[in-house]
């Protein structure tokens, strides 16, 4: 199928590329020490110096909006492989055989589906406590039954095809159809879901940091830096709008991109 | 009979509810007695207390208590603030609650025109706008957008002091005005899902079979809209409206902290910051609760409105 290039999926394109450029040059490099304060600098507003501003203890708010960026990209992937590493398996497997396994777990992620994420990863982190990896963890759990579900039907609906019954036939394992057979055929699929699943990582990890219950100092973030900035609206707006602006950039880059993949499911 | 099964799984989806709730927060090094007195407490005073609070029981037997209270709205005594839990409960609840009502109504208020609009438009300038439009507000964290709501109307309008939040029993027309800026925090994101969808629903039933025959018999555009397509568009909004709902009950979480509400949502982030366990179990089987019910309403709706699903 050919894909058009419409406007919407032109801006989505630019904007990624933004979020991306910030993200990796503030890999390796950052105008400014992200951690530098300095008194001299408070809340200082947007310059040639300083294109971002500075915020309330001095520091280049564009270096931390690079570096908090770098953060929730990080956790964005690793929670989107979790979840679709287990998620893939766990529908693969369920959706392929069917059965009465298939019929508990899917009850199972029914009833987590049931439940909006944000309560779920708030349970699950007052359970094992904020911090990266915990976020990352307990986000990637959560994810895992939304992949499952699309999986799942996806391979219900191709284990019916005729090129599965002809490998079938020809003495492939269950095991082989399933992964160098089915799976490729799944991509489109897999790829969209993963793109919505990377953007509302962003947002919770950008949430759960705003409740400072995500990633902890000294971990950059950019929920965090909206939750600092947050009392210094009057003096320094700047110091809420970037930060802020980098998280729609990316997610609203991201589900432009995915916009006509997703009309075609 | 079919309402009895029914019933019956949302009792059983509650039991396991409460179930999980329970048993979470007993696996989980450190206790509420320890938590309560505090590391400099000695073994005795802890064990005294783990005693007095019947935390040496049989975990089962635990349960069944902890069970038996919340079914009559007794959650034990929070560690943080030594009040029991349902009262504070009873204090915080009504601002969730007003603040999701208030969403809820605002999203089918705006929303439904809009969708309808959009999808009359179809592939126009206008649709690719509100396509635009409403992917750029889904994009926008809850959080931000409350943050930009007080910048604008606080900040720089002045049409409301931030943080000057208002009991509703103390004066509640002031109260209602100043939880129409958080009810916009938490519903704007949802009216753009929801105008996505709505268009979504109505392009699909506009391709089918009986608009044509519709179309046909001579009827007007707006007619087999608004009198054939809508009603059958409607069906999923329903299902989907639901769940927005409970998603806008969780996003009333993060909004209560940026407007500075003490809602449920700020009660049960605080409560994990202080290990206040006997609160966080409350406000979640509270929130759970409530979330199980929506999802039952919707089932009933649903099938009061469409007989095919009986």
């Amino acid at each position: 199928m050919k894909e058009k290039w419409d406007i919407n999926r032109m801006i989505g394109l630019v904007l990624v590329s933004i979020a991306l450029l910030l993200v990796v040059v503030g890999i390796f490099y950052t105008p400014y020490d992200p951690n530098a304060m300095s008194a001299s600098l408070k809340n200082k507003a947007p310059s040639m110096a300083h294109w971002f501003g500075t915020d309330y203890m001095g520091r280049d708010i564009l270096s931390r909006v690079m570096d908090g960026a770098g953060t929730t990209f990080f956790v964005g992937i690793c929670t989107v492989c979790i979840g679709a590493v287990f998620g893939s398996i766990i529908g693969a497997v369920t959706g392929y055989f069917g059965g009465i396994l298939d019929e508990i777990i899917m009850r199972f992620n029914d009833c987590v589906a049931s439940f909006p994420s944000i309560l779920l990863a708030l349970v699950l982190v007052s359970l094992i406590g904020p911090g990266k990896y915990n976020i990352i963890l307990a986000l990637g759990i959560l994810f895992i039954p939304s992949f499952a579900r699309v999986m799942r039907s996806e391979f219900i609906k191709q284990k019916e095809m005729d090129y599965v019954k002809n490998a079938r036939l020809m003495g492939a394992s269950h095991a082989r159809i399933m992964f160098l057979h089915i799976l490729p055929n799944t991509r489109t699929i897999l790829l969209s879901t993963i793109t919505i699943g990377f953007n509302n990582a962003v947002l919770a990890e950008a949430g759960m940091s705003y409740l400072s219950l995500g990633v902890q100092p000294p971990d950059a973030s950019l929920g965090r830096m909206l939750s600092e900035a947050q009392g210094y609206l009057l003096n320094a707006p700047w110091f809420a709008i970037f930060p802020g602006l980098m998280i729609v950039i990316t997610v609203l880059g991201f589900s432009l991109l995915n916009e006509r993949r997703g009309q075609h499911e | 009979m079919k309402w009895m099964k029914k019933i019956l799984s949302l009792i059983i989806t509650l039991f396991v509810v409460s179930l999980v709730t329970f048993f979470a927060f007993r696996v989980i090094p450190g206790d509420s007695a320890i938590a309560k007195l505090g590391l400099e407490a000695s073994e005795e005073q802890i064990e005294a207390l783990r005693e007095q609070m019947g935390l040496n029981d049989n975990l089962l037997v635990q349960y069944g208590r902890f069970l038996s209270g919340a079914v009559q709205g007794d959650f034990g005594e929070s560690t943080q603030y030594n009040v029991p839990v349902s009262s504070l409960i009873a204090d915080r609840f009504p601002v969730t609650a007003w603040l999701a009502a208030l969403s809820f109504l605002l999203i089918v208020v705006i929303s439904l025109p809009l969708g309808i609009l959009a999808s009359k438009k179809e592939n126009g300038i206008i649709d690719r706008g509100i396509t635009l439009l409403t992917q750029t507000l889904m994009a926008i964290p809850s959080f931000f957008l409350g943050i930009i709501i007080m910048l604008v109307f606080g900040v720089i309008l002045k049409w409301f002091a931030p943080g000057d939040y208002v009991k509703p029993s103390e004066n509640f027309g002031q109260f209602l005005s100043y939880m129409i800026f958080p009810a916009l925090a938490v519903s704007i994101p949802k009216i753009a899902m929801m105008v996505k969808f709505l268009k979504t629903s109505v392009l699909r039933e506009l391709r089918l079979d009986y608009v044509r025959t519709a179309k046909s018999k001579g009827q007007t555009k707006n007619v087999i809209l608004y009198r054939h397509v809508l009603k059958n568009a409607l069906m999923p909004v329903i299902t989907f409206l639901g769940m927005i709902t409970a998603e806008s009950l969780a996003g009333s979480i993060v909004v209560e902290q940026v407007f500075n509400l003490p809602g449920m949502g700020r009660l049960l982030v605080t409560a994990i910051f202080n290990r206040d366990y006997p609160v966080v179990q409350a406000a979640v089987l509270y929130i759970a609760a409530i979330v199980v019910l929506i999802n039952f309403g919707v089932d009933v709706l649903y099938r009061k409105v469409d007989p095919r699903i009986a």
